[in-house]
């Protein structure tokens, strides 16, 4: 089926305000009379809840962290993007919105890009007036910096902790309108199905993480706000609690999963220290704004401390493959050059899985002094973690799963295939096509949840009468045994090997094949060790306690067995995705110098998966991408 | 290394607790303190009993699930660190480790190290906020605010929720986590407009959750992950003295 | 009516009420050392006092007010706090928290029952009657002997153990709470509380050696009839 993204028609710069004219609004009394359910209180759930609280909706927000506070929004560092023009440095919503599809690499909708850029102003305004402390210049402007992939500075930063202090905005408007009593907060609290009656979302089965309790909630329409999924790869950098649950419950019912192969590996990273490692700690882009990359030249340099490599015998290879962006290549490109230092058995540190981020000459330049005020917490951060010092040595680095740019279809509406059911942030596939540029995670989440969701549900509510269905629908009782017996047959299965055992081993086939490279070959292993892993899965696996009280084993069962289904998904896309884009880089399509080489005859599409039932070919939906304002080119940071 | 850990377990709320003794054997140096944990508990399946609950997520110290007391000390007593940013390598071989949950009226134990930070919430609902519609806002630079101001309102924004402050007070007071808030929205000019109204309710509110008062042992300072000062806390009682004045 | 209930401002009435406590007893120091100008001194200043007549009875009045309010509100403050904490952690180490921080009740309570027996004592003359300042003769220039009746009763030793120990119980009280009324009236600017903290300190020392000046000069014949 060819899938149509609703996007408004005409010229991009008039799109968003027409479309923003032509929707439909609820009248203000009959807004209370509407229930919407918010999955996920990150930068998208947090704003988008607060925002449909205060417009008068009766907003129902659910998470899994004891606080909307927790959402791993927070972890974001390095900044947020916006098309300010503050520095004067030629900035524009179009060069936004260019340098967004450019980043990635011609594979996202040039509508909805655009609306983000748009907005973007919008959001720095916000944030200012909520009392987000961004970090400003002796004058009392606020202060931009430079990120990978762009050549202007528009990131608008708060020290290294830029997610906290949005999401603690977020979360702060969302707290007033707890107050107002507009929202209700359910926390500690797992959506664990979509409620479906008659095609179209109706409400969410819930487990009371604390309880244990499984509950049903009804809504007039449900939104999920709930990220991404790089932990089907175990290490990664997202939170312990991160997973694709929710977003795949959805998919179950009938919601297709776009792009699932486009995941990004972030470059700085610090590398894993051994077998014990949970999960891996991200060190912002934004390093790379002073840090050089090296490996040494020759192999045998490479056990030596850093020190005792000469200047002449380093590989500056970022600085040598890409003269123009350097450092600052964007992060796709920066991880698999990483990768193939690595490869060529050039890397550093514990199991040579590393490469050097060297401030000796951004010290000498600036001082120690400088370095210490822009990255002071990153350098405390890595000493923390690897007991060095990364003034008097360089740090090491490497490449680790970050973020998901693939997730379930939605139109222009942010609407997915099902009605009703809204997908807001990292979790939806829309803005960051192949790969996401640094700095563009916040804007997109609090874009979505502040100023797209507000307006597009009520051009969705006007459609249905409001608590026409409620949990008292027999589907309600359906899902909710569904989930109990799910549960349950979980906590019988009582074999050998614990969740986080068969967590790793599942990690480690994606890194392996699925990973940062992929071909023909390792994809078709992994597309066979994924179903045999899922099968000893349900016969083998450990869950202790019970399925009535607080049970840590139990969620974290729950979460991996839809990443058995999940993983062979994401598997599935990159296998029929016969081009390199972005995140996705088949080894079988790159230029002769090893870039990534699209298809954009073939492949100019978003691909949009139909689950059928496990063990079942899902089926294939198409979403032609039209280029109509920027010109389709091979993407070059030379 | 081979350590010795007494664990707090209780099962629910209502339960009582007692420290259980447990071997963790082999860890190596650059475990952190959750993956040591982990490592426990795996032993703990597999023989078939409850795992240890303790409440973790983004284990890069900025989330602030992470609450435990090690020895005595909020997560762990070591400067600006975490639990899950704790290293084993500042334990010795042969170490005992004394780990218990966060202990405070207002925090009620949900499952062994696992506590109910709700109260906290309810403090931010009251007031930590500036009443901004969402867009109808001025544009970010029209209001100038200086550096020295933006630098302390972040100083105080950087707090993380974790409730360490009040788990080391020996009062169980929330002041610190209060004050950051208020002290970080009176410092920018967008927050001096409710400051009198946001320091009163927050401050009262504090107490209805049943935290108890601050009588300055500045415990909370030396306890907070973030290092966050108590001079937060003085900042509160001058806006609340300013709240009094007409 | 909010003001009282509120944490913060029980703490400004804790702050306020102590620093006037705090004030009366540096005044008090100083009028007290003029024992050591002999009788002459202390006793023209006692006299000097008594002939305030009403002014003395309402300063007293205030003082009262002042002292019952700090100590209601310190036993209330005391068992909040205590109704806010379960039970105590099998181990607890404090790092900023002292000694004298965290006995402020104890250490206000000793005080309060030695206030007591202060004013039992050189106000009231129920304890010690026969060395009383209304027992004892009155002075050349018919004055009560104030200084007599103090040298005779530090001359007892356990009188003057009380007192010391007492004067150590003020020190722990005031070490802490100097510093905390600082803190709570708002003047910590972060930098400033390490000096302020040591200021607290010396304040205190100030009067701990102030006051058991007095009765260990005594004792040790020094100053004597």
């Amino acid at each position: 089926m060819i899938l149509d993204g609703k996007c408004p028609t005409g010229p991009i710069e008039k799109s968003w305000d027409k479309h923003r004219f032509e929707m439909k609004l609820v009248n203000p009394a009959n807004k209370r009379k509407y229930k919407i359910l918010m999955v996920g209180t990150g930068l998208a759930g947090g704003a988008g809840a607060a925002s449909l609280g205060e417009l008068g909706y009766n907003v129902h927000a659910f998470c899994y962290q004891d606080s909307a506070r927790r959402a791993h929004s927070i972890a974001a560092q390095g900044g947020i993007n916006a098309a300010k023009n503050y520095p004067n440095d030629a900035d524009s919503i179009y060069r936004l919105f260019y340098d967004t599809i450019k980043g990635g690499d011609f594979r996202a909708r040039e509508a909805d890009v655009w609306r983000l850029s748009q907005v973007s102003n919008n959001i720095i305004d916000q944030c200012v007036a909520q009392g987000v402390p961004f970090a400003r210049d002796y004058a009392g402007y606020l202060d931009n910096r430079s990120f990978g992939g762009a050549q202007v500075s528009r990131t608008f930063y708060a020290r290294g902790q830029t997610g906290q202090q949005l999401l603690l905005g977020a979360y702060s408007a969302l707290c007033r309108q707890v107050k107002a009593k507009t929202v209700t907060m359910h926390a500690r609290t797992e959506m664990l199905d979509l409620v479906v009656v008659d095609g179209v979302a109706k409400g969410i089965t819930v487990r009371n993480l604390t309880t244990g309790q499984i509950e049903s909630h009804w809504g007039d329409a449900v939104v999920l706000a709930t990220g991404g999924y790089v932990n089907v790869f175990y290490l990664s950098t997202n939170a312990m609690g991160c997973s694709v649950t929710a977003a795949w419950k959805a998919a179950q019912k009938g919601a297709y999963m776009a792009n699932p192969c486009y995941t990004q590996i972030h470059p700085t990273c610090i590398p894993q220290s051994g077998e014990h490692q949970s999960k891996l700690t991200l060190m912002s882009e934004s390093l790379r704004n002073d840090g050089r990359c090296w490996v040494p030249k020759r192999k045998e340099d490479c056990e030596k401390p850093a020190s005792q490599v000469a200047e002449e015998d380093r590989d500056y290879y970022l600085e040598r493959k890409y003269p123009s962006f350097g450092n600052l290549a964007p992060r796709d490109i920066a991880s698999r050059a990483a990768k193939e230092q690595c490869d060529d058995d050039r890397g550093v540190g514990p199991g040579k899985r590393g490469v050097y981020l060297d401030y000796a000459a951004a010290i000498a330049r600036v001082g120690e002094h400088t370095i210490k005020e822009r990255y002071g917490n990153l350098f405390e951060m890595y000493e923390k973690i690897t007991d060095e010092n990364a003034y008097k040595q360089p740090m090491r680095i490497y490449p680790a799963p970050h973020y998901s740019m693939g997730g379930l279809w939605v139109d222009y509406n942010c609407m997915s295939n099902v009605p009703g059911l809204f997908v807001l942030g990292e979790a939806n596939f829309s803005v960051h096509g192949a790969n996401r540029l640094g700095a563009s995670a916040l804007m997109q989440g609090l874009a979505d949840g502040y100023f797209v969701i507000p307006y597009t549900i009520a051009n969705y509510l006007v459609t249905v009468k409001p608590g026409q269905v409620t949990d008292a629908h027999p589907e309600f009782k359906k899902s909710a045994d569904e989930v109990k017996g799910t549960i349950n047959k979980l906590l019988s299965i009582n074999g050998k090997k614990t969740v986080s055992e068969m967590h790793r081993e599942l990690g480690k086939i994606m890194w392996n094949n699925v990973g940062m490279a992929r071909s023909k070959q390792s994809l078709t292993e992994a597309l066979k060790q994924i179903p045999a892993l899922r099968e000893e899965f349900w016969k083998n696996v450990k869950v202790t306690g019970s399925g009535d009280e607080f049970n840590q084993q139990l969620e974290n069962a729950g979460r991996l067995a839809d990443f058995l289904e999940f993983g062979e998904l994401l598997a599935k896309d990159a296998l029929h995705r016969e081009e390199s884009c972005g995140g996705h880089f088949r080894v079988e399509h790159q230029t002769d110098d090893g870039e990534a080489m699209r298809d954009d005859e073939n492949f100019c599409y978003a691909a949009a998966w139909e689950f059928k039932g496990v063990n079942k070919e899902p089926e294939l939906h198409k979403e032609p991408l039209k280029f109509e304002n920027v010109h389709l080119a091979v993407r070059s940071y030379k | 290394m081979n350590l010795t850990l007494y664990v707090w377990r209780q099962k629910g709320p209502k339960d009582m607790g007692k420290l259980e003794q447990y071997e963790a054997p082999n860890v190596s140096p650059d475990q952190s303190f959750l993956e040591m944990l982990d490592d426990v508990n795996e032993v703990l399946i597999k023989t078939g009993k409850d795992p240890i609950a303790f409440d973790h997520d983004c284990r890069e110290g900025i989330c602030g699930m992470c609450s435990q007391v090690i020895n005595g000390r909020p997560h762990g007593g070591q400067d600006r660190t975490t639990v899950c940013q704790l290293h084993m390598r500042s334990f010795k071989d042969g170490d005992s480790i004394y780990i218990e949950p966060w202990k405070a009226k207002a925090f009620p134990i949900v499952r062994d190290l696992v506590v109910d930070r709700a109260a906290m919430d309810t403090i931010m609902n009251s007031g930590g906020y500036t009443s901004c519609h969402t867009g109808g806002v001025p544009d970010a630079n029209s209001v100038m605010i200086g550096k020295p101001e933006a630098d302390y309102a972040m100083d105080a924004a950087e707090c993380i929720g974790c409730g360490a402050c009040i788990a080391g007070c020996p009062n169980s007071s929330a002041m610190l986590f209060t004050s950051n808030k208020v002290a970080q929205l009176a410092a920018l000019p967008q927050g001096r407009i409710e400051a009198k109204a946001r320091v009163k309710a927050m401050t009262e509110t504090l107490k209805e959750c049943g935290f108890g008062n601050c009588t300055n042992h500045y415990e909370c300072q030396s306890s907070c992950p973030k290092g966050i000062d108590v001079k937060f806390i003085a900042k509160l009682n001058r806006e609340y003295i300013k709240s009094l004045l007409p | 009516m909010q003001f009282i209930q509120s944490t913060v401002g029980r703490k400004i009435l804790m702050a306020v009420t102590g620093a006037i406590l705090i004030s009366f007893i540096c005044v008090h120091l100083l009028g007290n050392s003029s024992v050591f100008l002999g009788a002459d001194g202390i006793n023209a200043y006692a006299k000097h006092l008594h002939d305030l007549g009403p002014l003395v009875w309402l300063f007293r009045l205030v003082m009262l007010s002042v002292f019952g309010i700090h100590i209601i509100f310190g036993i209330l403050l005391t068992l909040e706090n205590r109704a806010a904490t379960p039970g105590n952690y099998a181990v607890k180490k404090m790092a900023r928290a002292n000694f004298a921080s965290e006995t402020m009740i104890v250490s206000g309570l000793l005080l309060l029952a030695f206030v007591v027996y202060h004013i039992l004592h050189f106000t009231a003359h129920v304890t010690n009657p026969e060395i009383s300042a209304s027992h004892l003769p009155l002075d050349a220039l018919n004055r009560p002997d104030v200084y007599t009746m103090v040298v005779l009763s530090f001359q007892k030793f356990v009188i003057s153990l009380i007192y010391v120990a007492a004067m150590v119980f003020l020190f722990l009280h005031v070490s802490h709470g100097f510093q905390s009324f600082i803190q709570t009236l708002g003047f910590n600017n972060g930098p400033s509380l390490s000096p302020v903290e040591k200021v607290s300190k010396g304040v205190a020392l100030v009067l701990l050696f102030g006051y058991i000046s007095i009765p260990i000069l005594i004792i040790a014949g020094i100053v004597k009839i």
